[in-house]
Formats: C-alpha cells, structure tokens, sequence
C-alpha cells in the first residue's frame, strides 16, 4: 500500500523499573518516619508542598495534552485568582465560601482565557501560542499590580495555626490541611476525567481533535472546559500557597518553575506523572534542605532545575511518559 | 407493488454530491464531482492513489469545506453543519489511517461514538449497547485492554464499533481493507454487505482493494485527478476503457 503510514503511540509509560522505584521511596521514607520525627515532620511539610507544585503541574499538563503548549501564565492566573479571593475576604465573605467562589470565577476566567485569547492563535505556530501566554503573564502581573499593589497581602488563615501532636512527631493542621485540599481536588478531577460522559468527551478532544469532532463532540468547547479546569486547579494551588507565602504578586513565580520540574519529571503527557513527580520534589526538596547543610533556602530553585534537567538528559519522556513511535 | 417498475420514481438518494469543488492551492483535489447514494445499498468510491477519495470524505464530514458545490443528506444541504453536527444527522465514518484514541480502552473508545446518541442518556443504556456492537464486530473480548498495541485489524474492527454504535444511517467506510490478510478482507466482505442487509445501513466505500469492490458494491464510483471518469454498476465500470487506462498508467495489481 502506497502512502500508508500509521502512527500509533507506544505504552511505555509507568514501566516496572519506575514502579519498583517509587515503591522503593515509598518504604524509604515510611522507615525514615519510623525511625526520626524530624524526618517525619519534613516529609509531611514537603507533601504539603508538593501537592501544591502537583496541582499547578496537574494544570500545566491538562492544558499541554488539550492545547500542545506550556501555559507560562498558569502561575499568574492562579495568583490573580488568589487576590480574588482575598477581594472577596475583604468584603467579609467567609474564608471557604471564598474559597469555592473563586473556583467558579476562576473556571469562568480560565475558559475565557481560552476562547479570547487562545482559540484565534491555536492552529498557527507553537511559537506563537507561547508568546500569547507569556504575555498573559506580563498582562495579568500589571493587572494585579496596578489593582492591589506590590505589598504583601494577608488573608484569614484557613486552618488555624493548631499543631496536632502524634507520638513525639508534630505536624501542623497546616500542612495537613494544605494537603488534603490539594489531594481531594486531584482526585475529584481524576474521577471526572475518568467516570463521565464530560470527561470522556474531554479525553477523547484533547487526543484527536478530528475523531472526536466526527463523532460529535464540540472539541472548541471541550477544551475551554479543560482551561477551566486548569484555572480552578491553578486557584486551589494559589490559595493553599498563601498561608505560607502570603499575597503577593510574585508568589506563584516560583512554584510555577517547581511545577515544571515536576511535570517533566511526571512526564508532561502524564497526569498522574505530574502528581507524583510533584510530591516526589517536595519532599526531595525539604530533606535535602534538612540533612545536606549547605543545601540552603537559597538553592532549592537550583536543586529543583538540576532534577528537571536530569530528567530531560537521562529519561525525557519522564516517570510515566510515553514514547511516541512512528511506525511506517 | 405497482407491476411496472420503470415508472416508479427515483428514490432521494440518501448521499448527493452536486458538483463539489475544492482545490488546494493550485491542485484541483474536486472537480465538479457529483454522485447520489442511494439508501440501503453498498456504493464504492475508487481511484488511483491521489484521485480525491478521502478528500471527499473530508467534504461529506464537514473537515474540508467545499469552493463551490453542494452536498445534500437526505435532501438538505449539510454545508451549514459543523464537523460535530455531521454525526446527528447520521452519518459517521472510519479514517484510513484509524484514527483512535490511543489511551482509552477499546470499550471507551466505543463509548465516545455513543456520546451523541440522546436515548443514552443513561450511562447504562450507553455501554449496554457499546458492548452489544462490540460483541458484533467481534472483538468483545478485548475491550478492557487499551487500544494502543493491539494489532491493526483488531484497531480497524474497533473504528467500526465507534461508527456503529452512533446507530448512523450512512456509513463512511476509507480503506477498510487496507492492511488485512486475504481471510479478513473475507471476513470484512460478508460483515459490510450485512450492514446493508440485516442494520439497513448505506455504505459509502473508498478501498483500493479491487476484487472486494466490485463483488460487493451496488455502483461503483471512479474518480482520478479529482475529476469523475466513469460511474455505474461494476460489471460496466470494469470495462471502462478510461477507468482501465487510469488504472493501468498507475498500480497495475489494483487492476486484478
């Protein structure tokens, strides 16, 4: 046959050298929390960070799998949505009731986002998509500037200051709390994405935009929805930062670059990939800072590079990415 | 029945191309190509490589638009539809290529062709019948597997479920063939010519298969260079002197 040339993707994702390995951090650092409540108490904090950095990961890939692109803006939506939170706040909205109209509004602005300012670029260059997010992030950074100002900003704190105490370890209701937060909204997304109709059609959008319109899904509409999604995780990454970071314009800079290591080290492509390279660099991040003494606060962003440079020299297809393979 | 047949009147035809152009650039991938389907019969769609078959699929699905011309389904022109609208009307169709969703299961993949169908709205209802369609391309046995890896024609049978189980009234059919041994381009004659006699469905058939074309369409259709050089039952096609010229000038195995 002339001109046949078929391209399938080869499942090379989650292979059982990876799965051993996390399962062999997994009982490292159960031991480790068996044997020393420091270690125990840095392995908490650090998932608590690192659901944060899987949540914005989580983000960036739902759009890259949708739109094929990094969203740099991604950081900066979800800080925007932060200091809507805070408008909110201030207006003495409760904390969560708060908390859960920001989702909405961030949905509503995620989608937007996509229709206005996405959709008329989407079938031009990857160069030219970028270049949009990147000036939505300068665009949305003055916004907010100009809006609140540079200072920092505190909110309520959502949950206490409490510290629970469990066998000589301490953990703070803090960092539990940030991590359930972040956590339950994974799974609720996983769910969608898995169990209904919306989630298939969504699925099926993002992997073949063509199929799937053939088989009459509204692919324009399927990816707004994911840009929404994104935007309502983006927020719940941005909330539960500002507890420990406080209000700021830059405040989500820089998780944004741990969200990218995480993501290339989940694999880019993968959603679960995400999750677990995201708490997989938070808690790599905050035991270095605790047993390598000249691991200072200053370097975990370089730490955080060197992995995500590690990861694209040795595996570049990530933790759970897949290979593409053409097949002629 | 009325006794005299030739004054009964023409059918509508399901399917009618009206002189459906498209160039892209200077190629001239349509030219004037105009071609009715009658319902409930097996129409193939043939031509050298190049000859603006799937480009006429694109047409009728709505992926391309047409720079002049027409194409009506059931007598109303689907110009106006958007690509996802086109399986409402009932039309679906199989890519040349498969054009699957790699990640999913083979039953999701299946699922997502029911996604439009309004009487499941009920998540039962709908994968119900996706397992009864799969069970009838026979291949229920893999549907929890996912479809990335499985062997091709296993893939083909699978675009086939997600055509059918939109319950479609014409069928798409591009090279459904292609890439299959001689049992399961057998296989594939007898379960086409079964979805015109037992589900009723017309079938619109691009394959450059010859020797299943013309045993199993009801008219045969040849295009080349996007211009229609002969069309009518296959028996006369075959003997078409330019349709044989075309094929000889290119593949000569197609003209077995």
């Amino acid at each position: 046959m002339l001109g046949l040339s078929r391209k399938t993707k080869v499942s090379t994702g989650a292979s059982l050298p990876v799965i051993v390995g996390i399962a062999a951090a997994c009982i490292f650092l159960l031991v480790g929390c068996l044997v020393s409540n420091i270690f125990a108490q840095q392995t908490v904090a650090g998932l608590a960070q690192g659901a944060i950095f899987a949540s914005l990961a989580l983000a960036l890939v739902l759009i890259y799998r949708a739109t094929e692109v990094i969203n740099f803006a991604q950081g900066e939506l979800a800080m925007a949505t932060t200091y809507i939170a805070y408008q909110l706040t201030l207006w003495h909205v409760s904390y969560w009731l708060a908390f859960f109209l920001t989702l909405v509004i961030s949905f509503v602005l995620g989608a937007v986002v996509y229709g206005v300012l996405i959709r008329p670029v989407q079938h031009r260059s990857v160069i030219a998509l970028v270049i949009v997010t990147v000036g939505l992030f300068i665009l949305i950074d003055g916004l907010v500037t100009w809006k609140w100002g540079a200072d920092l900003k505190f909110m309520p704190a959502p949950f206490g200051n409490n510290v629970y105490h469990a066998g000589g370890v301490s953990f703070s209701r803090q960092d539990i709390g940030v991590l359930l937060v972040s956590i339950l909204s994974v799974i609720l997304l996983w769910v969608l994405f898995q169990f209904t109709k919306l989630g298939l059609a969504m699925r099926a959008a993002a992997l073949r935009p063509a199929a799937a319109a053939l088989v009459g899904i509204r692919v324009d509409w399927m990816l707004a929805i994911g840009w929404g999604l994104a935007a309502v995780l983006g927020a719940v990454a941005g909330l539960m930062t500002e507890p420990s970071q406080f209000l700021q314009p830059t405040m989500m800079q820089a998780i944004l670059l741990y969200a990218f290591a995480a993501a290339v080290l989940g694999g880019l492509e993968s959603p679960a990939g995400s999750v677990v390279g995201g708490l997989a660099i938070g808690v790599f991040l905050n035991l270095i800072g605790q047993y390598v003494g000249y691991a200072t606060s200053e370097l975990r962003l370089p730490i955080a590079f060197a992995v995500l440079l590690v990861v694209l020299l040795l595996k570049p297809t990530g933790l759970f990415g897949r290979r593409q393979v053409r097949r002629v | 029945m009325p006794e005299s047949d030739d004054r009964v009147p023409p059918a509508v035809p399901l399917l009618s191309l009206q002189a459906a152009s498209l160039r892209f650039g200077g190629i001239v991938a349509l030219d004037e190509v105009s071609f009715d389907v009658q319902p409930h019969t097996i129409f193939g769609l043939i031509g050298p490589n190049g000859a603006g078959k799937t480009t006429a699929f694109n047409v009728i699905t709505r992926l391309y638009r047409v720079d002049s011309g027409d194409v009506l389904f059931d007598g109303r022109s689907l110009l106006h539809t958007p690509p996802s609208g086109v399986v409402r009307h009932g039309i679906a169709r199989t890519f040349q290529n498969v054009e699957l969703f790699p990640t999913m299961t083979v039953l999701e993949n299946t699922l997502v062709g029911a996604h439009t169908v309004s009487r499941f709205k009920r998540e039962g209802a709908m994968r119900a019948k996706a397992a009864e369609v799969l069970d009838y391309v026979g291949i229920a046995s893999v549907a929890k597997r996912p479809a990335a890896g499985l062997p091709f024609g296993t893939l083909k049978r699978i675009e086939l479920a997600r055509a059918l189980v939109s319950e479609p009234r014409l069928v798409l059919l591009d090279e459904p063939a292609g890439g299959l041994n001689h049992e399961e381009v057998e296989a594939l004659a007898t379960f086409i010519q079964r979805l015109r006699d037992d589900l009723k469905i017309t079938v619109l058939l691009v394959e450059h298969h010859m020797n299943l074309v013309m045993r199993i369409s009801d008219h045969v259709h040849v295009l080349n260079f996007g211009r229609t050089i002969a069309s009518g039952p296959p028996a006369d096609v075959q003997r078409d002197p330019q349709v044989i010229e075309a094929y000889l000038g290119g593949e000569l195995e197609a003209a077995s």
